[in-house]
């Protein structure tokens, strides 16, 4: 069996339909225990007091928002080379969450460094690209809603999609030319020296997991309407309808 | 070398409008379409220029061998009439424009804007185009819109001078050019079912 | 295909404008910048090499939308994908009667409107190089958003939408090669890097700009 069976429209939803409940449990299990170990149950940093609690939020979101123009990348890439319908309408689904996603990386890093840097926004780097992402969605997006045949627009979006991912890894080291900022080093890395305290570590670790499930669950969902309302569209063109 | 299409299939926005047309074009000879508004000529004439994929079935002989005019001419209103023939020539890789300017009698307009001429003036200088590119099939949509009787049997005398030479025609047109070889075909048995798809079929 | 460009070319100084308007614009935008932020020297001999890159994109931006859209209207667009030019040439020959009729009277005026905002001396040498080198980008980079938005109805904010984000990269390098020139600083990398985004984009760009132009053509 392979995994592009999954790439039938009417066997993804039969199966996400299966997946989903679950997959929804698990995120709200996770974001559940994972805020509240965060917020209640750990100490206040040394530095930054109170305020680092916000971490929880705040990496898992910037962290998704990545990730999530990545799996669109890679959506994008599949509709170019197996033109897979629901590779194409996943990745459109996928876009306002990114969008969201980033718009709250920003808007928790903005009340993050006020305490902290004492303003809400400094044109360093990193806050810098994820309002670049942020543009870069906002484009997507447009794009996708302007055009009307679905399969040209997934064409177009899909090329807008990989030039634009080029641009973006571009602007990304523009910036990083262009100013050394404040904001801290990554929060997470391999090397364990590098890394907050385990005390803080885990249930970080747990809101990252809940976020990814939430993505997962929430493009899944997103994606069976797109299927939905595509499949809507054509039992209307079978009848001559259109 | 023969234009040949074979169960072809042609799609507007998706939905096929024409299906299982086969026919062969052969140098020195036309083929008139006919068919109501909206029965797929224009679709079927832009798939065969390769502007747009069949949805289903084979073209050959087509490509590079097209030569193609639409309902609007692709003139630039501020050029003049010979800049606009000579533009397209030089596109085409050919270089003389005097046979299309004399065929079409374009002769006292060559210093004239394009956008000045009326509306039968400009049509005459969109098909005097297709002589400056040197290739073989002509594939003409609606070609006599705007054009008086004179003008007509001008355009007509360009074809048949056209198949005399070798060359070959497919025209979607409602009025009787006096071309009497030429083949007519209705494309209206040809409506495609309605149908979606083989794409859209993974919906349902 | 030299036929196209001395057509297009023909048609820009024809139409009355077509090198004009994105020149008056720029001239504009610099003339509004010290009514916004005050006639002091000091402020403005310190903005202006960035003044001067973002009028330059905008004048840039403002035209893009004509590089298909004529054609498109008037069929043209239709002949010539059944011409024997392939798509990427038409693309890239696009991009640079753009170039010719906006990019490169920008380049020209940019020291001319310098002089408005009391650009240090040093500035003027490097002002023109940075945006000599990437305004070919900037061409490219908005066919491509042209191709995108070719055949939309009101297709004009989407482009802008689409395409100021891909201008980031040369916007930062090449502003940064005209600050650091006029600062007298060493402009090597950035100068470096402007020119690899340039190279770049004209690279490999027009394969992307022809394969949406195919796209919606279909």
């Amino acid at each position: 069996m392979s995994i592009w069976e999954y790439a039938n429209p009417v066997k993804f939803i039969r199966t996400t339909d299966r997946i989903l409940p679950w997959v929804s449990v698990a995120a709200v299990l996770c974001l559940v225990t994972g805020l509240v170990w965060g917020y209640f149950f750990t100490p206040d940093d040394y530095r930054q007091g109170a305020t680092v609690k916000i971490i929880y939020l705040h990496v898992p979101s910037a962290l998704m928002a990545i990730n999530a123009w990545i799996m669109m990348l890679v959506a994008s890439l599949i509709w170019i080379i197996r033109r897979h319908h629901v590779s194409a309408l996943a990745a459109r689904a996928a876009a306002p969450v990114g969008a969201t996603f980033t718009i709250i990386a920003l808007a928790t890093g903005a009340l993050w460094g006020q305490p902290m840097w004492g303003t809400w926004w400094a044109w360093d780097p990193r806050l810098t690209s994820f309002l670049i992402l942020f543009l870069f969605y906002l484009g997507y997006m447009a794009l996708w809603s302007a055009i009307e045949n679905d399969d040209t627009a997934a064409d177009l979006t899909s090329i807008l999609c990989l030039v634009g991912s080029v641009f973006a890894l571009l602007s990304r080291y523009a910036v990083l030319f262009w100013n050394q900022g404040l904001h801290q080093g990554a929060s997470l890395s391999m090397d364990k020296e590098e890394n907050v305290a385990d005390v803080f570590w885990y249930p970080l670790l747990v809101c990252i997991a809940g976020f990814v499930l939430l993505f997962v669950a929430l493009v899944f969902l997103r994606t069976q309407t797109e299927i939905r309302a595509r499949r809507s569209r054509a039992l209307l063109a079978r009848e001559g309808r259109t | 070398m023969n234009l040949t299409v074979r169960d072809l299939a042609v799609a507007r926005g998706g939905v096929p409008v024409l299906e299982a047309l086969s026919f062969t074009l052969a140098p020195g000879r036309a083929l008139v379409l006919r068919g109501p508004n909206g029965s797929g000529k224009t679709t079927l004439l832009r798939t065969i220029a390769g502007l747009q994929p069949a949805f289903e079935g084979e073209i050959e002989g087509a490509g590079e061998r097209i030569a193609y005019a639409a309902h609007s001419d692709g003139l630039k209103s501020m050029l003049s009439v010979t800049e606009n023939l000579r533009f397209w020539a030089q596109v085409f890789a050919q270089t003389d424009i005097e046979p299309a300017l004399d065929a079409f009698d374009l002769r006292g307009l060559e210093e004239r804007m394009a956008g000045t001429l009326s509306a039968g003036q400009k049509r005459r200088l969109g098909l005097a185009r297709l002589m400056v590119t040197g290739r073989p099939v002509w594939v003409l949509d609606e070609p006599t819109v705007s054009l008086d009787t004179a003008s007509v049997a001008r355009f007509a005398e360009a074809v048949r001078r056209h198949l005399a030479e070798g060359g070959s025609a497919l025209l979607a047109t409602h009025i009787d050019l006096g071309l009497g070889e030429a083949q007519v075909l209705d494309v209206t048995p040809f409506k495609a079912a309605p149908r979606v798809s083989l794409e859209d079929e993974a919906f349902l | 295909m030299i036929a196209l460009l001395l057509r297009d070319l023909r048609l820009a100084v024809r139409a009355g404008g077509g090198f004009g308007l994105g020149l008056a614009f720029f001239l504009i935008v610099t003339v509004l910048i010290p009514f916004g932020v005050g006639p002091e020297t000091g402020l403005l001999s310190r903005i202006a090499p960035g003044i001067l890159w973002i009028g330059a994109l905008l004048a840039c931006l403002l035209s893009l939308d004509r590089i298909f859209a004529l054609d498109w209207e008037d069929g043209s667009l239709d002949l010539l994908a059944t011409a024997p030019l392939p798509m990427e040439g038409i693309v890239t020959i696009k991009a640079l009667a753009h170039w010719i009729t906006t990019g490169l009277p920008l380049v020209l005026a940019a020291p001319a409107l310098g002089v408005l905002l009391s650009l240090p001396p040093s500035g003027y040498l490097w002002v023109l190089v940075s945006l000599a080198l990437g305004t070919p980008a900037l061409s490219v980079i908005g066919t491509f958003g042209a191709a995108l938005t070719v055949g939309l109805k009101r297709g004009g904010l989407l482009l802008s939408i689409l395409v100021l984000p891909l201008y980031v990269p040369t916007l930062i390098f090449g502003a940064e090669v005209a600050r650091r020139g006029a600062e007298g600083l060493a402009v090597q990398t950035p100068l470096l890097m402007l020119a690899g985004i340039s190279f770049g984009t004209l690279a490999l760009l027009p394969f992307a700009s022809a394969a949406v132009l195919r796209i919606n053509l279909r």
